[in-house]
């Protein structure tokens, strides 16, 4: 892999930048492999890198029906943070965060990450309450997650209206420092060629069809729209379309998938400076550094996999941002567009073992997945290597939803992820 | 708002007997500060140029110069923004699209010091550097730089206009309405199929993004229809649409998205065209618009060829300098020269030479161009240079000279001009169609995606849908609106002349390809260029989706109208693979950028949520209590009395209460009414109690489940009579149990035979708590005998109270005191509730709130649910066992509850915490651990729910939620807060009246 760096850009704007190769190759899949992956977003190409720098398995195949990144890797928001409340939750998303830091070194690959402060807002009583555990909890597990008044949280973030006006206002805030954004496609890319230059091979346009297992149950591959591919081990990374791949296996996933909203306006010169989300009032909002306000909306209230949600949601969204931030009324909506999230009982992702031998699964991020990328393919990675979880991820089971022994930040928290 | 006196730039521009402006109103405005004249009519964009101003933005990335690239919607350079005032601030407003209206004033963006003079434009040497995706590969030594240094400038170059500051003034307002035919687009096409369906009676709305109906002919010199030139025709037709009450017509609406079952979204702009609209108007209307059938009848966008240098200003596509020619009656040079791939471009320059202007030449890449029209441009004596290409253009502000060669290279030639149309063809609009989620299919032939399988009932006509006539446009436009409504009744419109489009290319043209180094433009405002697309490929980007990313080519404000086709050729070439096997990017709405404020409309302030209040609000507000927000409610949260604090206020209130007696708002409880002859069975499956033998008369706590084991909601039940019960739920919960109940009812129990019925708005609830609760009500209640004997402790009676008012009232206690709920219609709520403080004065009563009736509740360890309980919590953490039917089979829940975890020993459960130091409150949601020296991170092992000071205690009370807490009983744990260690004792969540004597006090 020749390193990227800006000398490197010098050399080619000489010659026309006619001498950069290829981020990834785009080869035909091999007969077999020893692990494969399926579904390059990047939760996936994480998994597929980490597997071959950290633990020597370099015969991987990523398999992606369509484009790598182009699901919700490339779909969402790009919010990053690790307050979360429970122990088991802040350990992943810490382990994540940890690794963004240093992310864009690791991979030579210019990731953005830009720790600029999530902020989420309190609107009553019972909202401080919630983010007052968090900040507590998150405080003693070593997450600094600060409590602002109305109006440190202005001084924060100057477009913040605190003023009594608004139909919920403003009374409190928790500021994560640490929170932020990086660049979506950028991480899916990233970590694509930094493992392809690791001998992963990528394979788009390949949907798998089939999961193909051996009389005593193990996987011994999947039928592909590019033909049987074999594999001791295969890992299914397949967000919204994991319960249909895991079907094929003979697993019953507790998933729902739900159409998920997003939307950026036009373009503008910097107005905001940190990620503000309220649950009360239901949005999400952050500038990218093409000038866009990028918005979060929610989600569909019926299970189904359009990419495409309902106008009311996008407009229940732009409500609340407009309420908070009335001078943006006058901004524009540019694009707005949906991506299917697999959502669990819990709210909290699975990443283990299945009770198909050879076979483990990485899902259920429903809303929130972005931000835990690094993390998840890490630990997902010593997983699959290792047949046996990280301490890290060794909560996230499938058996959880049959136990009850569930990690339910929804329900503990009242805070969408 | 700026007027303007003084018109120093005259209409140099302006082509005496040509447009449809002459004899309008003058108008004056201001662009960079600098005054102009224009005429009613006119947008920003002919205006500018009337007075022959070309140079109106910045690019995004490269900062270069910009002119006018089209005259309309598509525009990817003319971006200003429009000032109005302080507050109405509008960025990135296209030029080309904003009306002329008196005094307007307009300023470019992205620029500094000046438009003529960018130091931003040092982007422009800089630029082999600033290829595709170059900050992937760099800014990332050392680490901390990236968000320190690097991105903050990045930044700062980056975006276009400028945000508003102030909050928007402006109101917007929205309609729902429903149609048998919806028509997007009132060109040719569009109004064939209006006049085709309106005559069959059915309601048809038409809507177009222009001021006025007649799309394309507009510029369209040579059509004619019924006889008349073809723009009179389609006015004519409007105002016989206009005249029929089951059309509605319109203007300067966008439809800006196609969404599920045929809603499309539609944006009316009704005052941006207006010197000084009237406040009491919407700046814009949101139409959600439901149809029965749609008929897509939105046009095709001209492309501009792919070549070096093709985006100075002065050079533009050739559909705009005709619509500034034969609408606006202005021209955009006075030497211009032409550079196309199809015919399209040659009626422009006829046009242009029959008004006076000179064509240096045309360049059409095509080596034998032949047809009707390229003989009478050559019969006017127009140079044609055919087989050759354009290969660079100079000129810093405004183009000077194009470049002229051969396809195969060879000797150059500059060709001087101030101006330079091009055309490489046209683009159907398959935009909405695409939204629909319908499937385009690539036509080979024609270079075009064209609508292939519909998703949605709709159809798409005209140019969209790939005619290339005007004879053709009608013809389908015409045909679609008779089929929508199954009739056929009028006389279709007849063609007399018009033109044809259709032909062209794709990509880089002749001249710009792989083996030139050039700045050939694809998506303007993006500042891609051929080459850019070229090196994504190159880097391995083989979908047209990571191509797009990669460079960013179709992701600017006009979102890829122009440059999309191009950048998917380019990229297909390059693979040396076909278009449609590199795939096509999706069509994301909107289609034009749309206003947040139109969106939002009236949902701001009081209407962004509605504001629930209780019958007795206003009482409240009179008597000076602060209210909170709980869910969409108002709640009288205290009522402090002169000089009191909060704290004081909520401290009388508890002693009163204790004391004498209190009165409290429960209005906002939630009340469901379950009816029928199965009611206790529903009520047997849904709740974790047994109801089958309460008996009518009594009330019980009842506790609801989820599927999971886990509590979902709680309140008391009481049943009026065999079949009917009076449900309370919490406050927040109210809706959710309703479709909790509803939803049961419909999938699981349909068998049943039970009727659900909110009735949370049809009663008002006075509580009446305190050892004074009955002698107060006594003397008010009309037939209802409220002895302890006759009326015991968790009963309800129905009669009536004071003076006839119907009630059901309940004995019951939320505060541990012998206490009353008075349930009355609601609008008798007031009344009520005025009858019983006037008693209740006799008795020293208070009317308390929210805060001291939390504080209450706890004194005794009552829970409430969201707030003790969190979802994670079944009835056993909660110490409330005994609330689950022993002998029942089956409730919703109780397989949950038998999970391994949910009987697991360490769970968290619901205890007393006693702090060391009775002065100490906790806060809530502080931590809980068992070694507060242990280092971080640290092992919880619970969490303060609930915490007060209890005036009534002499101390701080807390509740809490603790692993294994019930077998910790007086054991020491710890609260770590910033500032020190919090010491607590576990106890009983009781601190007040132990033996619950109260209740009967």
């Amino acid at each position: 892999m020749r390193k990227y760096s800006v000398f490197a850009i010098a050399r080619e704007a000489m010659r026309g930048h006619k001498g950069w190769d290829q981020q990834w190759t785009s080869p035909e899949p091999r007969k077999d492999y020893d692990v494969i992956i399926i579904g390059a977003g990047g939760h996936g190409l994480a998994t597929a890198y980490y597997l071959a720098k950290e633990h020597g398995i370099t015969n991987i195949a990523v398999l992606e029906k369509g484009w790598l990144g182009g699901g919700n890797t490339g779909r969402n928001t790009t919010i990053i943070r690790s307050n979360y409340l429970y122990d088991e939750s802040a350990g992943l998303y810490n382990h994540a965060l940890n690794l963004w830091d240093g992310l864009s070194q690791d991979l030579n690959y210019n990731v953005m990450y830009s720790p600029r402060g999530v902020m989420m807002l309190a609107h009553n009583v019972h909202d401080v309450q919630v983010l007052k555990r968090h900040v507590h909890a998150n405080r003693l597990n070593g997450v600094p997650n600060d409590w602002l008044t109305p109006e440190e949280a202005k001084e924060f973030c100057p477009p913040l209206d605190i003023s009594k006006r608004a139909r919920y206002p403003i009374v409190g805030a928790a500021l994560q420092r640490k929170g932020g954004t990086a660049r979506h496609d950028a991480v899916a890319w990233g970590y694509a060629r930094a493992a392809s230059a690791r001998g992963v091979d990528i394979i788009q346009n390949c949907e798998v069809t089939a999961v193909r297992r051996s009389s005593n149950g193990h996987v011994i591959g999947v039928d592909t729209s590019k033909g049987f591919i074999g594999a001791k081990k295969i890992g299914v990374v397949a967000a919204g379309h994991t319960s249909v791949l895991m079907e094929m296996a003979g697993v019953r996933m507790p998933l729902e998938s739900y159409p998920l909203q997003a939307l950026v306006s036009e373009p503008v010169k910097p107005c905001f400076p940190c990620v503000v989300m309220s649950n009360t009032v239901h949005a999400y909002i952050s500038q990218s550094d093409k000038g866009e306000l990028v918005i979060g909306a929610g989600t569909d209230q019926y299970i189904s996999y359009s990419q495409t949600g309902g106008l009311h949601i996008i407009n229940h969204t732009l409500d609340a941002i407009c309420e908070m931030f009335p001078m943006f009324a006058r901004m524009k909506m540019l694009r707005s567009w949906g991506g299917i999230v697999d959502v669990t009982p819990d709210r909290s992702p699975i990443l283990a073992k299945t009770p198909v031998p050879g076979l483990y699964v990485n899902c259920g991020w429903g809303t929130g997945g972005f931000k835990a990328t690094p993390g998840s393919g890490h630990v997902f990675a010593h997983t699959i290597a290792n047949d046996n979880p990280h301490p890290i991820n060794a909560p996230f089971t499938l058996e959880r939803f049959r136990t009850g022994r569930l990690i339910d930040e929804a329900a503990a928290a009242a805070v969408a992820h | 708002m700026a007027t303007t006196t003084t018109k120093r730039f005259a209409a140099t521009h302006r082509v005496a007997g040509k447009g449809r402006l002459a004899g309008s109103a003058a108008l004056g405005f201001t662009f960079d500060g600098q005054t102009y004249a224009g005429v009613q009519g006119d947008t920003l964009a002919s205006a500018l140029l009337a007075n022959g101003v070309h140079l109106v933005g910045r690019s995004f990335k490269y900062h270069r110069p910009r002119g006018f690239l089209s005259a309309g919607p598509e525009e990817p350079n003319a971006l200003v923004g429009i000032h109005r005032d302080a507050a109405r601030k509008t960025p990135n407003v296209r030029a080309t699209v904003q009306e002329l209206y008196d005094g307007l004033t307009a300023v470019s963006q992205n620029r500094w010091p000046s438009l003529a003079y960018d130091v931003g434009a040092v982007n422009n040497i800089g630029s082999p550097m600033f290829s595709a995706g170059f900050y992937y590969k760099t800014f990332m030594w050392p680490k901390d730089a990236w968000a320190k240094i690097y991105e903050p400038r990045i930044r700062e170059a980056a975006g276009l206009g400028v945000a508003p500051e102030r909050p928007d003034p402006d109101t917007y307002a929205q309609r729902f309405a429903h149609c048998d035919v919806l028509i997007v687009g009132a060109g040719p096409s569009g109004l064939a199929a209006a006049l085709a369906a309106a005559e069959s009676g059915q309601r048809v709305i038409l809507c177009d993004e222009q001021p006025d109906v007649g799309g394309a002919l507009r510029y369209e010199s040579g059509a004619s229809i019924e006889g008349q030139d073809g723009w009179t025709w389609a006015q004519a037709a409007a105002a016989s649409l206009l005249a029929r009450d089951n059309v509605r017509v319109l203007t300067r609406t966008t439809a800006f998205g196609y969404y599920a079952q045929n809603m499309v979204g539609l944006v009316e702009r009704v005052t941006e065209h207006l010197a000084h609209p009237d406040l009491t108007t919407p700046r814009e209307r949101l139409w959600q618009v439901r149809a029965k059938k749609v008929i897509l009848a939105a046009g095709a966008i001209e492309r501009h060829m792919v070549f070096a240098d093709n985006d100075r200003p002065g050079i533009m596509l050739v559909s705009a300098a005709r619509t500034y020619l034969n609408h606006y009656g202005v021209a955009v040079g006075r030497n211009v020269g032409v550079f196309t791939a199809n015919d399209s471009a040659y009626p422009a320059a006829i046009d242009l030479k029959k008004a006076g202007v000179n064509i240096a030449a045309i360049v059409d890449i095509r080596d034998n161009p032949s047809s009707a029209l390229v003989e009478e441009a050559r019969s006017l004596g127009i140079e044609i240079n055919a087989g050759r290409t354009v290969t660079g253009t100079d000129g810093r502000l405004r183009v000077s000279s194009m470049t002229v060669q051969a396809k195969s290279g060879g000797p150059a030639r500059k060709v001087p001009i101030d101006a330079l149309l091009m055309s490489s063809g046209w683009t159907p609009s398959v935009h909405l169609f695409s939204q629909s989620r319908g499937k385009v299919a690539f036509d080979e032939p024609t270079l075009r995606f064209l609508p292939g399988i519909y998703a949605q009932d709709c159809i798409s006509v005209g140019a969209c849908n790939g005619a290339d006539s005007l004879d053709a446009t009608v013809d389908e436009g015409f045909a679609a609106g008779e089929k929508a409504v199954r009739a056929t009744i009028s006389a279709k419109p007849k063609v007399d002349k018009g033109e044809t489009w259709g032909g062209g290319m794709l990509g880089a043209s002749p001249g710009s390809g792989p083996e030139q180094i050039v700045k050939a433009f694809v998506d303007f405002q993006n500042d891609v260029t051929a080459k850019d697309i070229r090196q994504a490929v190159r880097e391995g980007m083989r979908s047209i989706e990571h191509v797009k990313r990669f460079t960013t080519n179709g992701m600017a404000t006009d979102q890829g109208k122009t440059s999309n086709l191009h950048g998917l050729a380019i990229a297909a070439e390059v693979l040396d693979k076909p278009i449609p096997a590199v795939g096509l990017t999706t069509f994301r709405a909107p289609y034009t950028p749309v206003t947040f404020g139109s969106i939002v409309n009236h949902a701001k302030g009081e209407l962004f949520d509605p504001t629930r209040r209780t019958p007795m609000h206003g009482w409240e507000e009179q008597q000076g209590a602060v209210f909170e927000d709980v869910g969409q409610w108002k709640r009288a949260w205290y009522y402090p009395r002169k000089g009191e604090d909060m704290h004081a206020a909520v401290n009388r209130e508890c002693k009163t209460v204790r004391t004498s007696a209190g009165i409290f708002d429960a209005s906002t409880l939630g009340k469901i009414e379950i009816v029928g002859p199965d009611a206790a069975k529903f009520m047997e499956l849904l709740y974790t109690n047994p109801w089958a033998k309460l008996e009518a008369g009594r009330c019980r706590y009842g506790i609801m489940l989820r599927e999971d084991g886990f509590i979902y909601d709680d309140g008391v039940v009481g049943r009026l009579s065999d079949h009917r019960f009076h449900v309370t739920t919490t406050t927040g919960g109210a809706p959710r149990v309703m479709h909790h109940m509803e939803d049961y009812l419909q999938t699981e129990f349909p068998h049943l035979d039970v009727w659900l019925t909110s009735i949370t708005e049809q009663w008002a609830v006075i509580a009446v708590q305190g050892p004074k609760s009955r002698d107060i009500l006594q003397s008010l209640v009309d037939n209802i005998d409220i002895s302890d004997a006759a009326m015991p402790h968790m009963s309800v009676r129905e009669g009536t109270i004071c003076g006839g008012v119907p009630t059901r009232l309940f004995r019951m206690s939320f505060t541990g005191e012998r206490g009353f709920e008075v349930n009355v219609p609601a609008d008798y709520g007031r009344a009520v509730w005025e009858a019983i403080w006037e008693e209740g004065k006799k008795h020293d009563v208070c009317a308390y709130g929210t805060e001291a009736m939390h504080v209450l509740r706890a004194e005794k360890g009552y829970i409430i649910v969201g707030q003790d309980t969190d979802g994670t919590v079944t009835p056993g953490d909660a110490g409330l066992d005994w609330a689950i039917g022993k002998k029942k089979s089956d409730f919703v829940g109780i397989r949950g509850l038998t999970r391994p975890d949910l009987v697991a020993p360490g769970r968290r459960q619901l205890v007393g915490l006693r702090t060391k130091d009775p002065k100490t409150v906790l806060e809530e949601g502080a931590q809980i651990v068992d070694d507060p020296k242990q280092p971080i991170p640290m092992k919880m092992i619970g969490f303060v729910t609930s915490s007060y000071w209890s005036e009534n205690c002499g101390r701080s009370i807390a509740m809490g939620l603790v692993e294994g807490g019930f077998g910790r009983m007086g054991e020491t744990l710890h609260v770590p807060m910033p500032d020190g260690v919090i010491e607590v004792e576990v106890c009983k969540p009781l601190f007040f009246d132990e033996k619950g004597e109260r209740l009967n006090g």
